[in-house]
């Protein structure tokens, strides 16, 4: 139980004789993008598909699925976090805040 | 990944971002007994919805009606979904759910002692979904605050699904109660088996609860068991009088100064011995897994066969 965890979000990536591990991204509904939803065991796209319609849409959550081998998810570390994400926090100019207009003006 | 941070000054910086309520992501550092607690925590909770469908399942081809038998199975594959997606989260921490179905089967892990109670009539059926996944949402709804993010979404996700599992248990349960004699008194039978057994689930009492301390302040506990338990007292006995059905409490009565229903004694070494092994149908519920989990293995195979054959075919293409 010691191996170092996995992606984000995304289950252990060694495969023992279990069917290998996918990412289920669903669309709500027409109109929004695929979002991450969970991840199950499947021995091909074809069944990975199935089980995530019986898994993650038996109350009419998706239109749509995509499904995504665990091992071709590539993620940025956690450690990274500060370097990679803390950048913008000093320009906000980047923000219609920092702008002062008129108030009376829809701007 | 800096190693000049020593194991101590992590550890500090983990309690830290969990005091303000930061969750813990499957890749940031945790100490190994955070992660070892929530893998445990996780695999019993997952083991639980698999094991509990067997209870319910026993009655799937004998429900009364089709659109019992209907709402029975929605049920039953509910509950396989929230063992999938539990194992999911599980696996988020490093460990496989083949792992995790060995230790069950082997005996290693646990699951909630709840489910080596027989159901010995159609009216368990009900008195399950009422009592059982009643205390199961008390349960659940406090966790979908717990520190660790793809636990805790995932328990957002199941208690979404569970409230139908409570309503058609009352449902059922109150048709009977208003039926014959002999149903009401079906009912009112399996309530008496059930009620005991579903406060248990919480787990022992504060006082003898070793480990409380430290998950609460890992925030992978957010609430105590006496406070859930509590909670589903309070909660169950008006539907109780609803129902029109007695709970088999003689020391049942509301306490005016504490604002809570006051309840009699819980008999915790029966808890001990069904946790032991020694319930009514500990043996059976693990030999029906592993005859599911032997007799697949087949399935399992072929499928893996068959991907590696259209591998071959394609790169050969
Ligand atoms: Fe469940
Ligand atoms: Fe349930």
């Amino acid at each position: 139980m010691g191996r170092p965890p996995a992606e984000p979000d995304v289950g252990c990536l060694s495969e023992s004789d279990d069917w290998p591990l996918w990412e289920v991204f669903l669309r709500g509904r027409r109109g929004l993008a695929h979002q991450h939803v969970g991840s199950l065991h499947a021995p091909d796209p074809e069944l990975a598909l199935q089980n995530a319609r019986d898994l993650y849409t038996r109350r009419g959550e998706g239109v749509s699925i995509w499904v995504v081998r665990s091992t071709e998810v590539h993620a940025s570390d956690p450690d990274d976090q500060g370097p990679l994400f803390d950048p913008p926090a000093d320009k906000a100019y980047r923000h219609p805040t920092f702008y002062k207009v008129p108030e009376d003006l829809q701007l | 990944m800096s190693p000049t941070y020593s194991e101590e000054s992590r550890e500090l910086a983990f309690q830290e971002a969990i005091d303000s309520d930061r969750t813990v992501e499957p890749r940031d550092w945790m100490p190994e007994r955070y992660r070892s607690t929530m893998i445990r925590q996780i695999a019993q909770h997952a083991h639980s919805e698999i094991i509990g469908m067997q209870p319910e399942g026993n009655w799937i081809t004998r429900a009364p009606s089709l659109r019992r038998k209907a709402i029975l199975l929605a049920k039953v594959q509910d509950e396989a979904g929230h063992g999938l997606y539990l194992y999911a989260a599980a696996e988020t921490l490093g460990v496989e759910r083949r792992e995790l179905t060995d230790l069950l089967i082997a005996g290693r892990q646990k699951y909630s002692s709840i489910f080596n109670y027989p159901t010995l009539t159609w009216a368990d059926v009900g008195a399950i979904g009422w009592l059982v996944d009643g205390a199961a949402i008390t349960n659940q709804l406090a966790l979908t605050k717990t520190s660790y993010g793809p636990y805790a979404r995932a328990m957002v996700r199941i208690c979404r699904e569970e409230s139908f599992h409570q309503r058609q248990g009352f449902e059922l349960l109150a048709e009977l109660s208003r039926g014959t004699k002999a149903q009401h008194e079906m009912a009112q039978d399996a309530v008496n088996r059930w009620w005991w057994p579903s406060l248990m689930m919480f787990g022992p009492p504060d006082t003898e609860s070793p480990n409380t301390a430290q998950s609460m302040a890992w925030k992978i506990k957010r609430v105590s068991n006496d406070d859930l338990r509590q909670r589903f007292v309070d909660m169950t006995v008006p539907q109780a009088q609803a129902l029109r059905l007695e709970l088999p409490d003689p020391d049942l009565r509301w306490n005016e100064a504490r604002g809570h229903f006051d309840f009699g004694p819980i008999d915790w070494e029966e808890f001990r011995q069904v946790v032991g092994g020694h319930g009514p149908c500990n043996q059976q519920r693990i030999s029906v897994r592993r005859a599911a989990d032997e007799e697949g293995a087949w399935v399992r195979e072929a499928a893996r066969a068959w991907e590696g054959r259209q591998q071959s075919r394609t790169s050969a293409a």
